[in-house]
């Protein structure tokens, strides 16, 4: 025991050039970098969608059994590799065998596609922001038709919330094949976007490590005032209580589980390689078990306190249309027998029918009343886009002074995706820095303005009129499928080939204590099971059904339905293509891997006696 | 929502609808609203000579709704619905002002209102705004960019400067294993501190 403290540990890499690698200015940043890569945009809209749609509270026991058996070990997993190799997440694979290099530079695609797509969003959001900051918003009323007679038809026949998100937004077009011009609003927005990313990230973690502060906190700040603004209007405690009301019963549907743990996968934005790049600018003594069981938990805290103070303002916006629908109806009520102004309100609404009912069966029954219940409209539950740009945007119109609140929610969305993307962009940056592509005389400012421009003007197809349903495609195919394979891979890749033994040494040196009985049985067994049997199940769910999307027709019948399409072939194969070109990589790099090791040996063959060199069994 | 009589007896009945909560409706307020009715059949060319006796209110119910009709001069026949109509349209501010109403709480039946067109300004806010952000963002950036060149260029002069003393003391730097000769070489002049000197090694006797 004596030796140890003296011991030297494992050498570290050297730094090649002679060029310190850039470290955090202080564990905070770390901290926040982490915990603002992993709190984003899905917490807010996915996180309580799903808690409403599978049983309020029971949702929480598959989530808490998802988070301790996959997410805090592959999270863990991540950060001790980073910190312990110091390099980005194409190097450290390629540090631990030649062979795994293709898992780096899968995570590296998969990078640069969510990169695209997730920028793609918070364009959305940044225009929001911007249309926010007039009275009355924009996304209130339906503007007038040509003539001035009546309200723009589209308009009318869905909701004005509705209008200005696929009109006067997205513009978009009624099939995915039907790609239409490029939005310019759009594109300002984008570059916009990609403008101020570019800002944070033009120094890699120097300036990160400095935006951070704000982008990982503000989400915060808002949330709270949310929240308590949520829990003062009427309705909320409905909302709150239709949430977080358990039902056990939905545990029996696999479907269930199988949410809970994609849901945490994505939330801590897993095998991205985002976190092994951020943890190599650790210090090499490090807890770094005890930033993954924090990083993680605070992610998990987040959601739930996102949810609630989500659904309180749902809850009011379900209680608020309820109350109009019952208004609308007393002014048919009113109408119809000539009432006094006022003389049935809300309460009295169902004793007035009644009694209109048992006076005057038949002209009630020939009035187009409303069926006003208060459930279905808590029911109108909604994820993703939807539950900002529709739901909320409409639930804010309610509340007085509601730009500000829009103006906060929009900004409180835009640093919530923000810091976000400054972990994609540098799972990207990190990697291309180690591998030298650039030469050293090129400054890193120069990299990430390539990066970033690159990714600016591949992005602009979202901005197409069938933009989003190929933003759809992006999400579900090219991201999820990728993500998973990619950490299984990561699983076997350290506790195989790496070796178990070697990666507890190097934790035991790290944080100081050798990894117990928990984590070795996670990671050797528990999470590369979970993790296949995830995949088959996704895979198998994507399958069962023609992959297909709802498109917005004006012309559909069911309008303002949408309307279900299947995808037309060519948009099958790039959604084929999207799905497993990332991890295509894998095999590729380790099957050339081991053609060159073969050819080696042709070329110089062993002397006798000498070592075999590993791996080399199959030539 | 005033619809006329019409000429034939089976036509649908006018009717006007408000919402006063904030006064009472009684027949002072019914003449006001003839004579609003009069006032607007006024600005019509050939109805300049309307008065408010021509205009009749029936059928007038609690929640103030009731049934209106013009008559001409003669008081044999009433006024045509279509320019009842339209002289109320033009001057239905006015009627709205009278009684502290809008459109939505004084209905005319069959007169549809002509809607306010958007105030659209010359340049949309966003326009602004993101003017506004773009330009800092810009600004911001350079400002970065420049000092990233500065500090490139201070640290390129920083090891020239060190080169040319060295050529002075006719030193060259020799690197090994990352850790520059140079400090070894410069202290205690040409004595090699890497080695003990022999009065040390051996123990004093």
């Amino acid at each position: 025991m004596a030796g140890m403290a003296g011991a030297p540990g494992p050498t570290p890499p050297t730094e090649g050039g002679g060029e310190a690698r850039p470290a955090w200015d202080n564990k905070l940043q770390y901290l926040l970098s982490c915990v603002g890569f992993a709190v984003g945009l899905g917490n807010l809209w996915r996180f309580p969608y799903l808690c409403q749609m599978y049983g309020g509270g029971a949702f929480l026991i598959p989530y808490v059994i998802a988070l301790a058996f996959e997410g805090i070990p592959l999270f863990h997993i991540e950060l001790a590799i980073g910190q312990r190799l110091r390099r980005g997440s194409i190097r450290v694979w390629t540090a631990i065998s030649p062979s795994l290099g293709g898992v780096g530079l899968g995570c590296f695609t998969v990078s640069f596609l969510a990169s695209l797509y997730y920028n793609m969003v918070l364009t959305w959001v940044l225009w929001y922001l911007l249309n926010s900051f007039q009275h009355p918003l924009p996304w209130s009323a339906c503007p007038p038709d040509l003539n001035r007679t009546g309200l723009v038809q589209e308009c009318q026949g869905s909701s004005p919330v509705s209008y200005f998100w696929y009109r006067r937004t997205l513009n978009v077009s009624a099939d995915i094949s039907d790609s239409g011009p490029v939005q310019w609003r759009l594109l300002l927005c984008l570059a916009a976007s990609w403008a101020v990313v570019y800002l944070c990230v033009i120094r890699g973690i120097e300036t990160t490590g400095k935006a951070i502060y704000f982008t990982a906190l503000f989400p915060y700040l808002v949330l709270t005032v949310f929240l308590i603004r949520g829990l003062t209007l009427p309705g909320a405690m409905e909302g709150l209580t239709y949430l977080f009301t358990p039902d056990m019963r939905v545990l029996q549907n696999p479907r269930v589980w199988l949410d809970a743990a994609t849901q945490i996968f994505f939330s801590l934005s897993l095998a991205f390689g985002g976190h092994i790049a951020f943890a190599s600018y650790n210090q090499p003594r490090n807890n770094c078990r005890r930033d993954a069981v924090s990083v993680a938990l605070v992610n998990s805290m987040t959601s739930l306190y996102a949810s609630i103070a989500v659904f309180s303002v749902l809850g009011f916006k379900a209680a608020s249309d309820h109350g109009q629908c019952l208004d609308r109806n007393i002014l048919r009520l009113i109408n119809a027998f000539d009432l006094p102004e006022q003389s049935i309100s809300r309460d009295d609404y169902a004793a007035a029918l009644a009694r209109l009912n048992v006076s005057q069966p038949a002209r009630v029954a020939g009035l187009p009343l409303e069926a006003c219940r208060l459930e279905d409209f808590l029911d109108k539950s909604a994820s993703g886009p939807g539950l900002a740009f529709i739901v909320f945007a409409e639930a804010v119109l309610h509340m007085p002074a509601a730009p500000a609140w829009a103006v906060l929610f929009f900004g409180m969305l835009y640093s919530l995706g923000l810091s976000s993307m400054f972990g994609n962009m540098e799972s990207m940056t990190t990697p291309l820095l180690d591998l030298g592509v650039m030469p050293r005389r090129v400054p890193k400012e120069a990299l990430t303005g390539l990066v970033c421009l690159l990714c600016f003007l591949t992005s602009s197809c979202f901005t197409l009129r069938s933009g989003s349903y190929w933003l759809e495609i992006f999400d579900q195919y090219a991201v999820a499928l990728n993500l998973i394979l990619l950490a299984f891979f990561e699983v076997v890749g350290v506790v195989y080939v790496y070796g178990m033994k070697r990666l507890c040494d190097d934790i035991a040196w790290m944080t100081g204590r050798r990894p117990g009985f928990y984590w070795r049985v996670t990671w050797k067994v528990v999470s590369p099971l979970l993790l296949l049997t995830i995949f088959v199940a996704y895979v198998a769910l994507l399958a069962s059904s023609l992959p297909g999307y709802k498109a917005w027709n004006p012309q559909y019948e069911q309008f303002p339905s949408r309307q279900g399409k299947p995808y037309p072939s060519w948009v099958l194969a790039a959604c084929v293509l999207l799905s497993f070109l990332p991890t295509l990589w894998v095999p590729v790099v380790a099957l050339g891997q081991l053609l060159a090791r073969c050819r080696e040996k042709t070329r110089n063959p062993p002397q006798d006696g000498g070592p075999k060199p590993r791996g080399s069994r199959a030539c | 929502m005033a619809q006329l009589l019409k000429q034939a007896p089976a036509a649908p009945h006018p009717k006007s609808r408000n919402r006063v909560g904030k006064y009472a409706w009684d027949t002072n307020e019914e003449y006001l609203f003839k004579a609003m009715v009069a006032f607007s059949m006024r600005k019509v060319p050939n109805r300049e000579t309307t008065e408010i006796s021509h205009v009749l209110l029936c059928n007038v119910t609690q929640r103030v709704s009731f049934w209106f009709v013009v008559t001409d001069p003669s008081r044999n026949h009433t006024l045509p619905a279509v320019e009842v109509q339209s002289a109320i349209r033009m001057n239905r501010n006015r009627i709205n002002n009278a009684f502290f109403l809008n459109d939505q709480t004084l209905e005319f039946l069959r007169i549809p209102s002509t809607l306010a067109p958007l105030t659209d300004p010359s340049v949309p806010i966003w326009i602004i705004i993101f003017g506004v952000i773009f330009c800092i963002v810009l600004v911001a950036t350079m400002l970065l960019i420049l000092s990233g060149i500065r500090q490139h260029r201070r640290k390129n002069k920083g090891p020239s400067e060190m080169e040319d003393t060295e050529d002075k003391c006719e030193n060259v730097i020799t690197i090994e294993n990352g850790i520059p000769c140079d400090p070894l070489d410069m202290k205690g002049g040409h004595i090699n501190d890497a080695f003990v000197t022999e009065d040390e090694r051996l123990t004093p006797l």
